[in-house]
């Protein structure tokens, strides 16, 4: 018999703007001590799901407008809170996304994974505290007794994650609920995460709904895998089954559009090359396959890598050397040292004009504070930069103005980058202005204007606000703003880590094409192997502020030379089924 | 945390320098003098009240004279209106003005922390609404305006209560609630804030998806970090109630401190100026170092006593 049966669960939000069917008609169930994966998108409703379960959504905007979620034989919707509160924590536990701020920060770590075992069972604070420990020391955190009394801040991403695993694990649920709980973290700390999650699951027995936007994932710890897509279980099945035969073509397209470290495309095929969307009149969505889409495919594959000057060391125009950016944090006036912090360590690094430099490394490897002090938006110690034969690191602000127009960056997040103060327009004239683009104002909007068409968008975008558009168009509108003083070299720093696969594929095939039409030169910074392996010709990989290893992205992956390097490659999930 | 607290006091007495020095030299830019009045004195006996007070010499050595009695002698000067040491003067009023402060306090905190809360709790009910009404309610209206009427409507109908006076204990009852009002709304404004705020957080649902009673999730989840604007703001606030209120101490009679700002600053008594501002800073000083203090109890990723890894 299922632990958990899901039957034609309909949450929707009311809101003034109109109804969003967040959760519609959605049917599956988990059975006892099995792991099942809910992949999606944000805004698949997979979330929403979870929490449709344990009666954690604010009601009103939302409400369940039918279907039964039946637990162990007794039914959650419409329970009454003050019993659902006896299942919550006791029989079905959960884990969130960002450890940072789920758990409280003014309470000792002790006390929180303690506060289960309190409110549930009847028994006494010393032996509650003795099992919260040994639970912790069960998820991997070293010198638990100690480090019980510390507060949350005082732990790493990861170990915070642990100590939400211990908190939910300590009751010994039946059914753990993780909702994106690896998606912020570190590819070898998810790694960890993941081990110890597939562990416990056999140690304790409990059952696992994993709910991720990252099929690899999935396709390391899951027994079964259901797939949303707006709303909708497009499809579910056997993880195996899953990943090599996907019949819905969302699916397929989804699994496609991924890059992995073996991806033969040079153009990276998108979720619209197999899924026709359509919109009927009642607002209900027809999905269908697109009839050409193996077709489209086998001519992405047969799209030959395009001709790069590689090889020739003539023409490098950027030459970094021994660059070291610190930064000071505590100290005092009355003369307490400050705490220097190697942000970056003695870097070299060189591109050549056309070419793609792609670094890689963890958060707080330094590569963001690299790119950043490489466009001088950042302070350095010492070392050179040489761009184009020209010396910047010891240029002043006003000096370094006329190279701004010729390097440019794209930022992580297009929400905060935008001024959501600014139309389009006026985000993509004020650049212009400033480097003097353009004698009239005419000339530069019929500018704006093909550089919005470049980018996949139209002049009707141009009076709007950001907040008008989708995280993907943003992004968009962001490489537009960068493109628009024509720059030669433009530095993305983890310019698709925000989104889904399928739009990141989109973003991603459009760096590549602008490369080859405009022959930009990138320094293409991510945490994301593969997809740096998919854009870069030369890559690099950072830790603690220093290089690793760099060389041909081909060579880096096939034959690692650093042991850091080859911890990366093992940790990222192999979602390889589908090629 | 000595370091802290070492540092902190330096930075306080810094502080109180440099208050001391734009005082000082604001009341030597008001126009007249302490002796000008309408009597005629003799220029010599104005010279030798002047030698008297130490006000003949230069104005440098003046500016440097006084912290220098602070500090050798624990003198704050004598008040050239009153001729009494201005420590005295300080000494018998402030006791007064510190016990209407604190009952001020008391009141706004027992009342503006708990409609707070109950606002946040009752997010966008009638309940949110009218307490939010009477919080700002509470902020528009003038003591001036609250205090007679409370006079009028309430002192004058209630047998036992004076209309004003001070010495026997029902006597601080009117007058703390005017002076403590405006404390009060303010602090249920920030308190809901606070708590409204911290209730939107991740680790509040985390502890709902625990199974955490609603009142706990208050109580024990939300009630410190949401607490922790209203501290920040009860620093300074406290100091400004327990340093006296012109307004309130004038309509209710109250020996306190208040009146003596106005009558300082209108008598161009530069001594008592200067020793009650220094005063005032001193308290503003503690008072907010008291309420940092008490931020790094409540949230412990400010507290100064251990390292962040």
């Amino acid at each position: 018999m299922s632990l958990l049966k899901i039957k034609n669960l309909k949450t929707y939000f009311h809101t003034r703007a109109g109804t969003n069917r967040a959760v519609d008609d959605i049917s599956f169930s988990i059975n006892k001590g099995e792991i099942v994966g809910v992949v999606g998108e944000s805004g698949s409703g997979k979330s929403v799901t979870c929490h449709t379960m344990l009666g954690l959504l604010p009601q009103p905007p939302a409400k369940v407008e039918g279907g039964s979620v039946t637990f162990d034989g007794e039914e959650l919707i419409n329970l009454p809170h003050s019993l659902l509160r006896q299942i919550r924590g006791k029989r079905i536990s959960m884990i969130f996304q960002d450890p940072m701020s789920c758990l409280n920060p003014y309470l000792k770590i002790l006390d929180q994974v303690t506060e289960p075992i309190l409110i549930h069972e009847n028994v006494s604070r010393n032996k509650a505290e003795t099992r919260a420990i040994e639970m912790m020391k069960k998820v991997g955190i070293r010198d638990a007794e100690s480090r019980a009394h510390s507060y949350p801040h005082e732990f790493s991403g990861g170990m915070r994650q642990r100590v939400m695993i211990a908190m939910a694990l300590v009751t010994k649920p039946d059914l753990l609920l993780a909702d994106e709980p690896t998606t912020a973290l570190d590819v070898t700390v998810q790694a960890r995460i993941l081990k110890i999650l597939s562990d416990l699951k056999d140690d304790l027995g409990i059952a696992v709904l994993f709910v991720t936007h990252d099929l690899g994932v999935v396709a390391d710890i899951a027994d079964r895998v259901v797939v949303m897509y707006r709303g909708k279980i497009v499809e579910q099945g056997k993880t195996r089954d899953i990943f090599e035969k996907p019949s819905h073509p969302y699916v397929k397209g989804l699994l496609a559009c991924r890059p992995t470290l073996e991806t033969q495309y040079q153009i990276l095929p998108t979720v619209e090359d197999f899924l026709q969307t359509q919109v009927e009149k009642d607002g209900s969505i027809m999905l269908s396959e697109c009839p050409d889409a193996n077709k489209r495919l086998a001519e992405l594959k047969s799209e030959t890598k395009y001709n790069n000057p590689s090889g020739d060391t003539s023409n490098v125009l950027l030459q970094v050397k021994k660059l070291t950016v610190h930064f000071q944090t505590g100290g005092n006036f009355l003369g307490k040292p400050p705490k220097i912090v190697k942000a970056v360590d003695g870097v070299d690094l060189q591109i050549q004009s056309g070419q793609t430099l792609g670094l890689v490394g963890e958060s707080g490897c330094g590569k963001t504070t690299l790119g950043r002090a490489i466009l001088k938006l950042q302070n350095t110690k010492s070392g050179s930069i040489l761009y184009d034969g020209n010396e910047l690191s010891n240029l002043s602000q006003a000096d370094m103005l006329h190279f701004r127009k010729r390097m440019q960056i794209i930022f992580q997040d297009p929400y905060a980058s935008l001024n959501p103060r600014q139309t389009i327009e006026q985000t993509l004239v004020e650049p212009m202005l400033v480097h003097r683009i353009g004698s009239n104002h005419s000339e530069r909007k019929d500018r704006i204007v093909s550089l919005l068409e470049e980018v996949g968008l139209g002049a009707e975008f141009l009076l709007r606000y950001p907040h008008e558009f989708s995280g993907g168009q943003r992004q968009r509108i962001s490489v537009a703003r960068a493109l628009a003083v024509e720059p030669e070299f433009i530095v993305c720093d983890e310019c698709v880590s925000a989104m889904d696969v399928s739009i990141q594929a989109q973003v991603l095939n459009l760096l590549r094409e602008l490369q080859q039409k405009r022959n930009l030169t990138y320094l293409f910074i991510s945490h994301d192997l593969s997809v740096v392996k998919f854009m870069s010709d030369d890559m690099m990989v950072m830790k603690n502020g220093e290089v690793m290893e760099n060389g041909k992205a081909e060579d880096v992956y096939k034959n690692p030379q650093s042991e850091y390097t080859r911890e990366l490659l093992e940790a990222i999930p192999k979602a390889t089924l589908s090629d | 945390m000595l370091r802290f607290l070492t540092d902190r006091i330096l930075q306080g007495a810094l502080v109180l320098f440099a208050l001391y020095t734009i005082t000082f030299f604001l009341a030597k830019a008001m126009p007249g003098e302490p002796f000008t009045s309408e009597k005629n004195i003799s220029a010599e006996t104005k010279a030798n009240i002047r030698k008297l007070y130490g006000l003949d010499k230069p104005i440098w050595e003046q500016y440097i004279t006084y912290p220098k009695n602070i500090i050798t002698k624990g003198s704050f000067g004598i008040s050239t209106s009153k001729g009494r040491p201005v420590i005295d003067i300080i000494s018998q009023s402030f006791p007064n003005s510190l016990i209407l402060g604190l009952c001020a306090l008391a009141f706004a905190i027992g009342i503006g922390v708990p409609i707070g809360v109950l606002s946040a709790v009752r997010k966008n009910s009638w309940i949110d609404w009218a307490c939010m009404a009477v919080a700002m309610v509470g902020i528009c209206i003038p003591s001036f305006t609250i205090g007679p009427l409370l006079q009028i409507y309430v002192a004058a109908h209630i047998p036992g209560l004076k209309v004003a006076g001070w010495g026997n204990l029902e006597d601080i009852l009117l007058p703390s609630f005017t002076l403590g009002l405006v404390s009060a709304a303010y602090l249920a404004r920030l308190t809901r804030g606070g708590i409204l705020e911290v209730l939107s957080q991740d680790f509040v649902r985390t502890a709902h998806a625990k199974g955490v009673s609603p009142s706990k999730v208050i109580i024990k989840h939300t009630l410190r970090g949401g607490l922790l604007p209203a501290v920040a703001y009860l620093g300074p606030a406290f100091a400004a109630l327990i340093s006296g209120s012109f307004i309130v101490e004038t309509i209710f009679q109250v020996p306190g401190m208040g009146q003596h700002f106005v009558n300082a600053a209108t008598t161009r008594d530069e001594f008592l100026l200067l020793g009650l501002s220094l005063f005032f800073g001193f308290l503003i000083v503690v008072m907010n170092l008291l309420a940092d203090l008490l931020t790094g109890l409540l949230d412990p990723r400010v507290r100064h006593t251990r390292k962040t890894d």
